[in-house]
């Protein structure tokens, strides 16, 4: 297959995108077409659901007129696309469900908001699980999405159709939702750059709730540059999202680090202790990502930064803890769809009960039928204390562990995001839970609400695996998000794993 | 503690999600494993530990808002056809649901 370079990736970062528009030496409907051109030209990645041209290029015009009155905001003209849990007018919302198959929002997300005030572009809606429960994207009732490095792996979850959509080149940036991982995970697994900010960084409003107490919104793109102009206008308080916390954005603390950082000289990051901590190195992490991993922390230590042996003790506990709550969280949220206001109703029923019962039923696809029946019972009664309380202390244990790393031994954590590259599709069909126990490096951020990004850092080892890439884990403390990217976009600036392409 | 079949079709009906007969026998197969899962919970001593239901308790005192207790929303015709346009089923401005009571 012989193909140029598309033009909307001709001119390399959202920095270079933005100062060729400023320039005219594009406009931003070209650069749409041109993306517009390339989500059609792989339909076979099934990144996307739901396309809608005119709305698209609609988005454009609007931004050649404000680059032309010299309107411009930070990311005018630049092409998007936002994960299918994020309610929009125009595109369908569907969750990846066949429960919300038809249903269009009547209003946009806080985020789908923000975004279009920035100036960004929406080329449409990306694949993910089904309401946003999966690592591996085959939750989907529209059909799992595929890995730009190998369409015989998974893209990973949920968000896997943003990190595909991104890794193949179709936008410059993505929205993704991380519950338990699900920015990080596929960001890892597709070779891209994904931050999931702390819990209450970035509005919820108009994304379709999962578990309330874990949720949160975060960007996926190529370079930790790329996730400072998109987390930038994405965060910020908002009084429709009863969890927003006021928070000045991560650019202070980004420009507070990578100011020091460039005093640095051939040791930029020294004075930087890194926490690496021993359970996230046992035996269930394979070979080869935990080679790639090694390198990345060498190469951290090139740069000057200081390696600190830590200890999270509870890592593994966080399985079980999350697979308590997040249930329990969604049991409740999806209570919501019962066939009447909106959603599936089915054809044939008896009684109201019935018609809710079977509009469930046929609406929701077998993991989520799975979590909503677990929860449902460790919320039950005479469970609620075994389960979801001690779900809930043990998750207030794991949270301190991290405080205790953060209080005097380590300014950021680092470690893998995945214990293995991406694995096939159609792998685990027959056990449903495989897939969670590969969720222990990042679960156990998203119940202590702390923000952490993965950033590609190499590869997976052999035929097979040499063309999966690996992902490196960085974890800070509460709305440090400034500071990870700054440490990301260092090591960013010594490699160049973040601009290999498929 | 094994879920058995009275169980999982307890539990079905609480969750408000209809399972044919053989979707419940998987069911219980399927719940079984993950209780195995999540039964390690109890082996940790959590005595004297709050429950922790907002992330960010582990940093701040969180204080959740209440917003005023005022219509926000523009209440309008058009409006409600909007927001009502999704419904399986609806008529002059009402949800439509099977008969309740005869």
């Amino acid at each position: 297959m012989t193909m140029t370079t598309p033009l909307h990736n001709e001119f390399g970062d959202i920095a270079g995108l933005r100062a060729a528009l400023d320039e005219r030496r594009v406009s931003a409907v070209e650069l749409a077409q041109s993306a517009l051109d390339a989500v059609a030209a792989r339909a076979d990645l099934n990144a996307f659901l739901h396309v809608e041209p005119e709305l698209t290029l609609a988005q454009a015009r609007a931004a050649d007129e404000r680059l032309a009155a010299g309107q411009a905001g930070p990311l005018t003209g630049v092409p998007i696309a936002h994960k299918d849990v994020f309610v929009t007018r125009g595109w369908r919302t569907t969750a990846g469900s066949k429960m919300l198959a038809d249903y269009v929002s009547p209003y946009d997300a806080a985020v789908v908001e923000r975004l279009e005030q920035a100036g960004a572009v929406s080329l449409g809606k990306l694949n993910c699980d089904e309401f946003a429960m999966g690592s591996g994207n085959e939750n989907s009732a529209f059909g799992p999405a595929r890995n730009p490095w190998d369409p015989a792996a998974v893209p990973g979850g949920s968000s896997g159709g943003s990190a595909a959509a991104v890794a193949a080149g179709l936008v410059a940036a993505a929205t993704g939702t991380d519950t338990g991982g699900s920015v990080r995970q596929p960001a890892a697994l597709c070779g891209v750059s994904g931050i999931k900010p702390t819990y209450g960084a970035v509005s919820r409003f108009g994304m379709v709730a999962f578990g309330s107490s874990l949720d949160q919104a975060g960007p996926l793109a190529r370079s930790a540059r790329d996730l400072l102009a998109l987390l930038e206008p994405m965060t910020g308080f908002d009084e429709r999202d009863a969890t927003s916390r006021a928070f000045d954005g991560p650019r202070p603390a980004y420009e507070r680090a990578a100011g020091a950082y460039a005093q640095g000289g051939s040791q930029p990051l020294a004075g930087l202790r890194i926490g690496v901590p021993r359970e996230y190195f046992g035996a269930g992490l394979a070979a080869d990502v935990g080679a790639a991993v090694e390198a990345a922390l060498a190469e951290f230590e090139k740069l000057g930064a200081r390696r600190v042996a830590i200890s999270l003790p509870r890592t593994e506990l966080a399985i079980p803890a999350y697979y308590v709550i997040a249930p329990a969280e969604a049991s409740s949220n999806l209570a919501r769809y019962d066939g009447v206001r909106y959603g599936h109703r089915a054809a044939q029923y008896t009684d109201l009960a019935d018609m809710t019962s079977r509009s469930r039923a046929e609406g929701f696809g077998p993991e989520v039928r799975r979590r909503i029946l677990i929860g449902t019972y460790v919320l039950s009664h005479g469970y609620y204390d075994a389960y979801y309380l001690q779900a809930q202390r043990l998750r207030r244990m794991i949270a301190e562990d991290f405080q205790s790393a953060f209080a005097g031994q380590c300014d950021v954590v680092m470690g893998p995001v995945a214990p293995t590259v991406a694995r096939n599709l159609g792998d685990n069909r027959e056990d449903p839970t495989a897939d969670w126990l590969a969720d222990v490096y990042t679960l156990g951020v998203s119940l202590a609400g702390l923000p952490a990004m993965s950033v590609p850092c190499g590869f997976g080892g052999g035929p097979v695996n040499g063309r999966r890439p690996v992902g490196l884990q960085i974890i800070g403390n509460y709305f440090d998000e400034g500071r990870l990217l700054a440490v990301a976009e260092r090591y960013q600036q010594a490699t160049d794993w973040h601009t290999r392409k498929p | 503690m094994a879920l058995n079949e009275k169980d999982v079709a307890r539990i079905a009906r609480l969750a408000r999600i209809d399972l044919t007969a053989e979707q419940r026998e998987r069911a219980q197969a399927e719940l079984n494993g993950i209780l195995g899962l999540i039964e390690r919970l109890q082996s940790v001593d959590t005595s004297g530990v709050e429950p922790m239901a907002h992330p960010l308790s582990a940093h701040e005192d969180v204080v959740l808002r209440l917003r005023e207790d005022a219509v926000t929303e523009t209440a309008s015709e058009a409006r409600r056809a909007e927001l009502m346009a999704n419904a399986p089923a609806s008529r002059d401005g009402l949800f439509l649901v099977p008969k309740v009571i005869e």
